[in-house]
């Protein structure tokens, strides 16, 4: 089911991701998810995140969704050229899969290939400008597709928190220019920030799910602030953190943090996507905290 | 071995609207200039009273140089609404860093040829991609200035204004999108969705 289906009814979509294995073997991602995440609305799969390759998304976007799981099929454009994303693109149409999120994706000096070639033929906006080439019955250099186009939710990313925020909004409205249906943001850890943005960014008309990272401890944190673009866990959350060091480990004090960014968002958006990173089972109790 | 032609005719006129200052390059020997085509145009501009200077060369990639020449006609280049250049893509990059604030504008696209590249004394750089990307992004090439050769915006990795691939270089949209504010050409981001042309055919690239 596409997720602008609910947007469009208004609704509030909450939308987690999991992760694939570097390996053949996805039981574990499997049962997780249908323990964990399958009250909400859709699960994003990444595609060798952070340029660490992985088993690829599109597979198991298609075991997720035989699971009966509502999968959005992410796709970079570091590892494939136009012919490669658009015929993925079909197979996904094929496979049933009708949501995307469309990025450019990490440099591949980033991740565990550092040699590989970095394609980059397209990138986040061009790549969206293509599902949409697809919708209309025709490739990207303009030969007709066989048969009924498939149809896509298209998703794409934005960083609010960013310390530049008019190339940022540049960026969004290229996006929206490209067919862009719906976004998803870079992990909100200051909700003014978020809510400042999102007075700029409603102009577009499109509905923007918050990120989430729930916060596991300090050194996490301290990471993402030193090497994350777009991230800053400010200092009282890193206290908060410290605080009380068995309630972190467990996790408590990272949801309630997650809760509560997310209650101060709410009103300013259309939805939430959790980027647990190993801790979809706490996802359950994070949405109960947020009220949702 | 590099080659420019002349952009054409449309858009050189769109660029041409108001007053315009001409630099011409022509050139090391390494670049094949267009130089009859050139000079037959700026002749019709001047002809419209369109042109308030013109400045032939050589070497405009040359910073020294090329400062101490702009200088000179600075009263010719106040008085124009922007700067056309007729060079390879470092010319360009280098008139525009220089004239910063001011509309400047690459006249050319810039194609490789086999055979040997010229050596000049360079802080910028020309993939020669052929479609030339300068008048879009206010004189700064996303192609050798973003580590993703990303011509569509920024990307989400730049962190404190710094790629995420090199934390010593700034970031090339940042950089563009600073230039764009400053010469009053944002419009330019609302360009329609730039797919590049990766044929390096000069015919099949022209088609």
């Amino acid at each position: 089911m596409k997720i602008t289906e609910k947007f469009d009814r208004g609704e509030f979509v909450v939308t987690a991701e999991v992760g694939p294995p570097k390996g053949i073997h996805i039981e574990h991602v499997l049962e997780e998810a249908k323990e964990y995440l399958s009250n909400i609305t859709a699960v994003n799969v990444t595609d060798n995140q952070s340029s660490v390759m992985r088993l690829g998304s599109l597979a198991v976007c298609k075991a997720l969704k035989d699971e009966g799981l509502n999968p959005i099929f992410q796709m970079t454009c570091r590892d494939r050229n136009r012919m490669a994303l658009e015929s993925d693109l079909l197979s996904a149409g094929m496979f049933g899969i009708d949501n995307i999120l469309c990025l450019t994706g990490d440099h591949t000096k980033l991740g565990d290939h550092p040699g590989a070639k970095p394609v980059f033929d397209l990138d986040s906006v061009s790549l969206l400008h293509t599902v949409k080439c697809l919708e209309e019955g025709h490739d990207l250099a303009g030969n007709e597709l066989v048969g009924e186009p498939p149809k896509f939710a298209k998703g794409a990313v934005v960083s609010p928190c960013s310390d530049s925020i008019d190339a940022q909004l540049a960026k969004m409205e290229r996006k929206v220019m490209a067919g862009a249906d719906y976004f998803q943001t870079q992990a909100v850890f200051e909700p003014e920030k978020f809510i400042a943005f999102m007075e700029k960014a409603k102009q577009f008309g499109k509905p923007v799910q918050l990120g989430i990272i729930i916060p596991k401890n300090v050194g996490m944190c301290k990471y993402m602030n030193a090497n994350v673009a777009g991230v800053h866990v400010p200092d009282e959350m890193l206290d908060e953190l410290r605080a009380d060091k068995e309630k972190t480990k467990a996790g408590i004090t990272g949801v309630e943090i997650a809760a509560r960014i997310i209650k101060a968002c709410k009103p300013y958006c259309q939805g939430v996507h959790i980027m647990a990173m190993g801790w979809e089972s706490k996802v359950p109790s994070l949405l109960e905290q947020a009220g949702l | 071995m590099l080659i420019t032609q002349l952009k054409d005719r449309e858009t050189l006129d769109s660029l041409a609207a108001g007053k315009v200052f001409i630099v011409n390059c022509h050139g090391c020997k390494e670049v094949r200039f267009p130089e009859e085509e050139a000079k037959a145009l700026q002749k019709e501009w001047l002809e419209a009273d369109k042109v308030t200077g013109i400045l032939t060369t050589d070497y405009i990639c040359n910073p020294e140089n090329m400062k101490l020449r702009l200088e000179r006609r600075r009263a010719m280049i106040d008085e124009a609404d922007a700067v056309i250049v007729f060079s390879c893509g470092v010319g360009v990059q280098t008139v525009s860093e220089y004239l910063e604030g001011k509309k400047v504008y690459a006249g050319c696209d810039t194609y490789p040829l086999p055979g040997y590249q010229g050596v000049t004394p360079l802080d910028v750089d020309c993939d020669q991609c052929g479609e030339c990307y300068l008048n879009l992004t206010g004189g700064i090439c996303p192609i050798t200035a973003c580590s993703k050769s990303l011509v569509n915006g920024q990307c989400g990795g730049a962190k404190n204004g710094h790629c995420e691939v090199d934390p010593n270089m700034e970031c090339g949209w940042e950089r563009i999108q600073r230039r764009l504010t400053q010469v009053g050409r944002l419009d330019a981001l609302k360009c329609p969705v730039q797919v590049r042309n990766f044929a390096t055919d000069l015919d099949l690239k022209q088609e």
